[in-house]
């Protein structure tokens, strides 16, 4: 009974201790960051494209928009291949194929994102500056190579979604005399929605969230982007690229581009809380 | 001991310690990058004993003792295949302004000119502009790459990229222009002609303990001088 306790205190002293870490380093972005925001005016720094730190000039729009784009590219990639391939996993491949592919696929995320955005340089960045044009540098260029950085997130996630949907929706389904396609399309993926929406959402914020790989790809500029070749640069790379030179006001808007990121990635991951909830409670029902 | 600062001084810094430190078996070297202002501001924390820096210091970095270790010249380098080799100072600005766009209008072929650039608090930056720029910003479309290595990776495969950097990383594989008429080699930085020079500094802060005055007599003693000019760079004095 002792040792019991004793286990239970130790558990809790480390759960608090990873709690307590983490609601420190969020304090001390919001310190650092909160009153350049202030002193800026909010408005303008979410708003302004004037980024001359020297000048004192802050203004992140075009990294916020960069982060959108190249996030929004990324899932447009990610997700059609990923919910394809878990499509094909689940309905389409003998179980023990799975068995093989499913591993091999969620060992993919574990290279790390430097050995990615070095593939984007040697290969992409060329293929995209000879063939379409531009420096090669772009929204493109991150946009793919995030998306197969997310495609393990969101592959693993949703053929878990898709296997949880229960047998008889599936036998039903063919009963009626529905195709395998048909039944993939028109009753598996519905059912699978919102784990499928959970595996979105989770690679989002991978594809957000990503630094080197994006800084050396993108070309970083702090011009609005205009098309998908141009450069662009986002707000992880913002902070990563300056921070080692920043000093007082230079440094602080650092943290207060981490501050909007933060916001953005909280407002992600509470969506994607409430979308695993939900389905938690219609597995139940 | 440590010396953190420019990435541009790191290469030759590290070559200095790696025999310094053959030579000395009591006090052990480290170098590290980071940039010109991280190493101010690890030196004003007490982080390291030495700051490197590749550019002068500015009117607010008070209180330190900045030492020069040797000069080098900033090169303007464009890829082997560009036709022009040659751009006026002021060419130079109105490129990086965002004026002149096209490789035509300075004598080459019909291409779009792509800007490289370092990022903010760059050392090789501040001095570029400090030279070239002066007042006038650096346009917002320029491409911006963390290292003098990434900028020299892009300008290497791209033909129509115009990037700057540390004239003593300039190998074969990219064309480094003459500016002004001038070429951009040791020679002519020596002799004071190349007309984008910046220093490379030790930067210390009040007087050197005994190790790192001995790593700096050693930096600036004649073999080593030496060294750094087989390097690319030009002697301090």
């Amino acid at each position: 009974m002792r040792t019991e306790r004793l286990i239970g205190l130790v558990l809790a002293a480390l759960a608090f201790t990873a709690i307590s870490g983490l609601a420190l380093i969020t304090a001390f972005i919001f310190k650092e960051g909160f009153p350049l925001m202030m002193k800026v005016g909010l408005t303008d720094f979410i708003t302004s494209s004037d980024w001359y730190p020297r000048e004192g000039h802050f203004g992140i729009f075009p990294m916020i928009l960069g982060s959108l784009a190249v996030t929004a590219g990324a899932m447009a990639i990610g997700v059609s291949f990923g919910v394809g391939v878990a499509i094909l996993l689940t309905q389409f491949c003998p179980p023990r194929l799975v068995g093989v592919l499913k591993p091999a696929i969620e060992l993919l995320a574990g290279i790390p994102s430097v050995v990615y955005g070095f593939m984007g340089v040697v290969i992409l960045v060329p293929l995209i500056r000879e063939n379409l044009g531009g420096s090669g540098l772009s929204v493109l260029a991150a946009s793919i190579v995030l998306g197969i950085m997310v495609l393990p997130t969101v592959i693993s996630i949703s053929v878990d979604a898709l296997q949880a949907v229960p047998r008889p929706y599936y036998e039903g389904s063919i009963a009626l005399g529905a195709t395998e396609w048909q039944t993939a399309h028109m009753v598996m993926l519905r059912a699978a929605r919102s784990g499928i929406m959970a595996a979105v959402i989770l690679g989002m914020g991978r594809a957000i969230g990503e630094t080197m790989a994006v800084i050396m790809v993108a070309g970083n500029t702090i011009a609005l982007p205009r098309s998908l070749l141009s450069p662009v640069r986002t707000l992880t790379s913002n902070i990563a690229l300056e921070m080692g030179y920043a000093a007082g006001d230079h440094r602080q808007a650092l943290f207060a581009t981490g501050v909007v990121l933060f916001v953005v990635i909280m407002i992600l991951n509470t969506v994607a809380l409430t979308l695993s909830r939900r389905r938690a409670r219609g597995a139940s029902r | 001991m440590s010396v953190i600062g420019s990435t541009s001084v790191q290469p030759f810094a590290e070559m200095l310690a790696e025999e310094f430190n053959r030579n000395n078996g009591d006090v052990r070297v480290e170098v590290q990058g980071g940039g010109s202002t991280a190493g101010i501001q690890a030196v004003a924390n007490g982080i390291a004993q030495i700051g490197t820096c590749s550019r002068s210091l500015k009117p607010e970095e008070t209180g330190f003792t900045p030492i020069t270790i040797a000069r080098d010249g900033i090169a303007v380098v464009v890829n082997l295949a560009n036709k022009v080799s040659n751009l006026s100072r002021h060419q130079i600005r109105a490129i990086y302004e965002g004026k002149i766009t096209n490789w035509r209008d300075v004598g080459g072929t019909d291409q779009p000119i792509r800007l490289i650039t370092r990022e903010e608090g760059s050392g090789t930056r501040e001095a570029f502009t400090h030279l070239v720029m002066g007042e006038t910003r650096i346009a917002a479309s320029a491409i911006t790459q963390e290292s003098n290595g990434a900028v020299k990776e892009l300008v290497k495969n791209d033909p129509g990229a115009i990037g700057y950097m540390s004239l003593g990383l300039v190998h074969g594989d990219l064309k480094a222009l003459t500016v002004d008429g001038v070429k951009a080699n040791a020679g002519d930085v020596i002799n004071g002609t190349y007309p984008l020079v910046r220093p490379f500094l030790f930067v210390v802060k009040g007087t050197p303990d005994a190790a790192a005055q001995r790593f700096i007599d050693f930096v600036l003693s004649p073999p080593a001088q030496a060294m750094l000019e087989k390097e690319g760079l030009v002697r301090a004095k």
